[in-house]
């Protein structure tokens, strides 16, 4: 019986915790800080290079890595911007953590501003999400008033000021160059890279984005050590990740897991399994931008790894269980309709590419597909994938793909049904 | 002219970043709340000047986001999201539903501008699903009953407040 392993919720799991910040220091909270202050930034970087964390936004970037990459002596000022924009379908894990233990994530994103050199730090949060812009306003607003923030981090450490910006409805934003040109002022439009925002981001100044789960693991690492950190999860896959499971299961939430587990075993034993006795059709493994499994196909490991041996990828880590009554054309065209409203418009291929596809499928749903228009589906769906200078054209292709092969027999019976 | 109230909100808001322009999601969300929830054109222009950009500028900037609005919106404005997870656990019934007890369609207003109704993709509460936000907070795991009774609270508060 799969069980949660809680490293980041071990807070939020315990009933009576206060996530004030009275609450969070008497959970020991900000010696990891009071730790990272004695090192030097470097070891910081290396500490967390060592552990093995990889970006939990999406990309499963090392993040240590992506630290080093930060250009130095530009003379400019650098700056960390988290991306909590979370707007991936499926994903709503890092507004746990913004709502119910702000601090154990600010403390890391205090953490990671050491070790980068950051003096100012954004949290860039979906606009939706105000309840969580007012839960991060008021855990800073404690962190200055207590003096931990402000012009000497801790009462002793380097100035560090920390800002919540809010969005304002754009899912392209979470992509990190658009979420920088968002952050500026501008229409968000993913960049061209390079330069990469570690040399030219916020206000053209060295940047690095991460995600909020990403932060939110560094109190724990400079804790408890690389090694620990690590031994959560099989080689390569350090750590325990936080899934949001949605859909068709008994019990849908946000979970707290190892990266050994097995994707059947979240679904039946954390999710309880199918509601109404139903049959499990097929899963959506990482936000809706992943390749769909069909129910065959889930007896397989939930690492970055496994997954991408599968054919389809971990991405945020939302999992999305739909049942034997699921329409799959629907569902592809539910998925289709979100990125064609969602393409900045800026790249012909996803611009064109996500409208077309929503109206082949469109055509299937109201009787009028055909084996030809499967096929142009398919291919405009290919077209997309690695044409555009963002991932959202891949983003929409890859599911097109992998539904019209794995139930292209659907799209035969809708059009059979008509006929 | 902008209340002074908001006027100190947006100079705090200035204060937090390295040059102006970069404020200007944040203060237009706050000149949007301030304004029963819409954006006028002497608005844009009135925060175009103070972020120091062009009033093209602003004008590109919101019909970018879908969270600026250039009509009024309802007392209570409700976001019914019909995304994936939603969707496979009755997000589009709920949109018919609401449509239905209040007699209108997406993308417009009801009961002589109580409400305002708007179908939305992803809104980050899939684990909840099926969900809605009223103006600013989340109602999840709605179904027709929850939701009419909502319905019947947020009328009777919309009242109170007439």
């Amino acid at each position: 019986m799969l069980e949660e392993t809680l490293v980041l919720f071990r807070n939020i799991r315990n009933s009576d915790y206060d996530k004030s910040l009275k609450g969070y220091k008497k959970t020991g909270g900000f010696t990891a800080l009071r730790k990272a202050l004695e090192m030097q930034p470097g070891e910081i970087v290396q500490l967390t290079k060592d552990s093995g964390l990889r970006g939990r936004g999406g990309a499963g970037f090392p993040t240590g890595l992506k630290w080093s990459f930060m250009a130095k002596g530009t003379g400019k000022p650098t700056y960390l911007v988290c991306n909590a924009d979370e707007s991936e379908p499926g994903t709503c894990k890092d507004r746990e953590l913004m709502l119910h233990d702000p601090h154990q994530f600010l403390e890391g994103m205090m953490i990671s501003c050491l070790a980068i050199g950051c003096r100012h730090g954004y949290i860039y949060v979906r606009g939706e999400y105000w309840p969580s812009i007012k839960s991060l306003n008021a855990a800073v607003q404690e962190l200055y008033d207590d003096g931990i923030l402000g012009e000497k981090l801790l009462g002793k450490g380097p100035k560090l000021d920390l800002t919540v910006h809010p969005g304002a409805g754009a899912y392209i934003c979470g992509e990190e160059t658009a979420l920088l040109d968002s952050i500026e002022g501008k229409r968000g439009h993913p960049r061209v890279k390079p330069p990469f925002p570690a040399v030219s981001g916020f206000n053209a100044c060295p940047t690095t984005v991460n995600n909020v789960e990403t932060l939110a693991c560094l109190p724990f690492i400079v804790n408890e050590g690389a090694e620990v950190f690590k031994s959560f999860g099989p080689e390569n896959n350090a750590g325990t990740h936080l899934i949001s499971l949605s859909g068709h299961v008994n019990k849908p939430g946000v979970y707290e897991v190892r990266l050994d587990a097995n994707l059947k075993d979240i679904i039946y034993d954390l999710g309880g399994g199918i509601p109404n006795g139903k049959k499990l059709k097929g899963v959506i493994p990482g936000g809706a931008s992943s390749s769909v499994l069909t129910a065959a196909e889930i007896d397989v490991t939930y690492s970055f790894d496994a997954l991408a041996k599968a054919g389809t990828m971990m991405g945020s880590a939302a999992i999305m269980v739909f049942d034997e009554d699921t329409d799959a054309v629907k569902l592809l065209h539910r998925i289709v309709r979100f990125f064609s409203h969602e393409s900045c418009g800026q790249c012909t291929p996803c611009r064109e590419g996500t409208h077309w596809a929503r109206m082949i499928i469109r055509d299937f749903l109201d009787g009028n597909g055909n084996e030809r228009k499967l096929k142009r589906l398919h291919r405009v769906g290919g077209n997309m994938i690695g044409t555009t200078v963002c991932a959202l054209g891949d983003a929409c292709g890859m599911p097109i793909q992998a539904f019209t092969t794995k139930f292209a027999d659907e799209f035969r019976e809708v059009q059979a049904l008509a006929a | 002219m902008l209340a002074p109230d908001t006027q100190k909100e947006i100079t705090q808001l200035l204060s937090r970043y390295p040059i102006k322009r970069n404020a200007l999601l944040p203060i237009l969300h706050v000149v949007q709340k301030a304004n029963a929830g819409y954006l006028t054109p002497e608005l844009l222009e009135e925060v175009a000047g103070i972020c120091e950009v062009s009033q093209t500028h602003v004008e590109g900037v919101i019909s970018f986001y879908t969270m600026y609005k250039l009509e009024k919106p309802g007392k209570f404005h409700l976001q019914v999201c019909t995304c994936v997870p939603c969707c496979l656990l009755g997000g589009e019934e709920l949109l018919e539903h609401v449509e239905q007890q209040l007699d209108t369609h997406a993308g417009h207003t009801a009961d002589d501008g109580v409400f305002s109704v708007e179908e939305v993709e992803c809104i980050g509460a899939c684990s909840y699903a099926p969900a809605v936000i009223v103006n600013e907070d989340y109602h999840e795991q709605m179904n027709p009953e929850k939701l009419d009774r909502l319905l019947d609270k947020l009328r009777t508060q919309g009242q109170a407040h007439a």
